[in-house]
């Protein structure tokens, strides 16, 4: 088995390091052996460091050595480009951050530091976390490894893709409208999107401040509440982390799920939902029923104004927070006679077509005479979301959905029509707008291959009961085993 | 009421980019099909509903106001495009 360290899960190469019989070195060296061997297929690295993670794998198997290892001590890990990491690139998928080196690391970086996870680079996303299929990354997109001809999802498609590929043991990601669960579910691993405030945005280049969320794309769901257990937590850094005890997020898991009442709105089940998709989605229902949960209807009416909600609100936010990328502090510098025309020329030479478009849109809604029809107007429709759910957790403890309506597309098959695009996120947007924590947990495949995901969410500060509900449709299915054929 | 390439244009001045002459027709088509869609908002009645900005109510969050160290000057210049002097550069304004 020593030849294969990479295939493993967190929760299955810790206790081997733990005991020495398994060094971070070794693991690492295969990694990057892998990836040097692979990942051309793929393109889910854009910053491999691989001098960086031979200093850390070493250092972690000192800690190991004297006996003051921690949980994610000697795991290699893939971070998604949008997390800012000292001392090593940071792209954002974006040519107007091509050559950044961050004087900083983000909170859930330095956290990761601190408990002796090594970082093995910088996974592949599109351009600033705008998109649904990592095409719109300034630097080639990421290729699905069921199925090179498909899109990974996005925006993290890089770490969906490297944790399908056994490329890293587990990654980060970041989600503002399904970024981390949709590419989840297409490569058929788990993605948690904690619930707004539980993790830290330190260090998050920012897209749409009041949506963005950090969490982890793992092989496992033990994996990912291991990951939690690390980054949760108030930042003074971040006033918009909120100052809550955070709980062991192993405790629930194998606890079982008797009683649990899971929800299941009809919104979620309608026209232009792939029939794979259905069957694997009421399958997974069937199982977690056989398991003693109870299924519920439940109501969220307001799910078809969602897109057009977030369509408003995110690009709103975009647009003003990408009004930094000025070329005088930091990234890209186009030349101009002037401050105006050095902007102009700056900010047209290093957005690629999808930020533009979306810093444009966000620049109408916002512009004089437009902001009560459309900011105004979207910030009320999305109370109205928001109310949808706290109704709904009344009557049940987790909702439970597809994550997508469809398996991934082919690469390029949307790039034409941005609005087809929006709309493929249409499951995932919600949890955003409402705040509420989400996961995708693999539930099937479809007729051509291609992995399908279950979505469960879960009230705001619910990730227990969500990683506990997962964890029990993974334990009572194969399907986080199957591995991409390569 | 569709957006005009007029109004297009007005919007990239604003939002500081340059368009290219066949990107103009483009955006302007796809940003009307996008408005056409967010339109949609306007079937619902929302009189007398708070507006939502963020998910968590969080009220201004206060800390002591007591000097800690920041970045160092030169670490903050290390990625400027053009510095001097310990400042960054741009070009002539006046």
């Amino acid at each position: 088995m020593t030849d294969s360290l990479y295939s493993l899960s967190i929760s299955e190469l810790a206790p081997l390091l733990a005991r020495r019989e398994v060094s971070p070195v070794e693991v690492t060296e295969q990694l990057l052996e892998r990836i040097a061997a692979v990942d051309g297929q793929l393109n889910s690295y854009l910053t491999v460091d691989a001098d960086g993670a031979r200093v850390q794998a070493k250092a972690a198997e000192a800690r190991i050595a004297k006996g003051e290892g921690a949980p994610l001590t000697g795991i290699p890990l893939a971070l998604k480009d949008v997390l800012v990491t000292k001392g090593l690139r940071t792209t954002c998928g974006s040519r107007i951050l091509e050559n950044f080196v961050p004087p900083f690391d983000a909170t859930v970086c330095a956290r990761l530091r601190e408990a002796g996870a090594v970082f093995m680079g910088k996974v592949n996303m599109d351009e600033f976390a705008m998109g649904s299929s990592t095409e719109n990354s300034a630097f080639g997109p990421t290729h699905n490894p069921w199925n090179r001809d498909y899109i990974p999802g996005g925006s993290s498609g890089g770490s969906a893709a490297a944790v399908a590929a056994d490329l890293c043991i587990a990654s980060l990601g970041s989600d503002t409208g399904g970024s981390i669960r949709q590419p989840a579910c297409h490569c058929g691993v788990v993605g948690l999107k904690p619930t707004y405030g539980r993790v830290s945005r330190y260090g998050l280049v920012a897209y749409a401040s009041s949506l963005d969320q950090i969490g982890p794309l793992t092989k496992e769901v033990r994996d990912a509440a291991l990951l939690l257990n690390c980054i949760a937590g108030h930042d003074r850094r971040d006033s918009t982390s909120v100052d809550q005890a955070v709980p062991d997020y192993l405790a629930r898991l194998g606890r079982e799920i008797k009683g649990l009442k899971i929800g299941v709105p009809q919104e979620y089940f309608g026209e232009g939902l792939d029939p794979d998709v259905a069957s694997a989605v009421q399958a997974a229902l069937k199982t977690l029923e056989g398991l003693g949960a109870v299924l519920v209807e439940v109501s969220l009416p307001h799910t078809e104004y969602a897109v057009a909600v977030y369509y408003v609100v995110a690009v709103a936010e975009a647009s003003s927070n990408l009004a930094r990328y000025d070329g005088v502090k930091y990234g890209l510098r186009a030349e101009g006679r002037n401050l105006l025309e050095m902007y102009g020329a700056t900010r047209t030479k290093g957005f690629g077509a999808e930020v533009r478009r979306r810093i444009m849109l966000g620049t109408y809604a916002l512009s004089a005479g437009y902001y009560d029809a459309y900011y105004r107007k979207a910030s009320q429709v999305r109370a109205l979301i928001r109310g949808d759910f706290d109704r709904a957790f009344k009557e049940c403890d987790v909702v439970a959905t597809p994550v997508s309506p469809t398996p991934a597309f082919r690469l390029g098959e949307k790039m034409a029509d941005p609005l087809t695009m929006y709309l493929s996120d249409i499951f995932t947007i919600s949890a955003n707008l409402a705040g509420v924590p989400g996961i995708s947990v693999p539930c099937g495949f479809s007729g051509g291959g291609l992995p399908i995901g279950l979505q469960l969410m879960g009230p705001p500060f619910g990730e227990e009961v969500l990683l506990q509900a997962a964890y029990a449709l993974e334990q009572a299915t194969e399907w986080h085993r199957r591995k991409p054929v390569w | 009421m569709a957006l005009t390439r007029e109004e297009v244009l007005h919007v990239a001045k604003l939002a500081r980019l340059n368009l290219e002459a066949e990107e103009v027709e483009l955006f302007t088509r796809q940003l009307n099909d996008i408005r056409a869609y967010v339109e949609k908002l306007q079937e619902l009645d929302t009189a007398g509903v708070k507006p939502m900005a963020h998910a968590v109510p969080v009220c201004n969050a206060f800390r002591d106001d007591e000097v800690t160290p920041g970045l160092p000057r030169d670490e903050a210049l290390d990625n400027a495009p053009s510095r001097e002097e310990g400042s960054f550069v741009v070009p002539r304004i006046i």
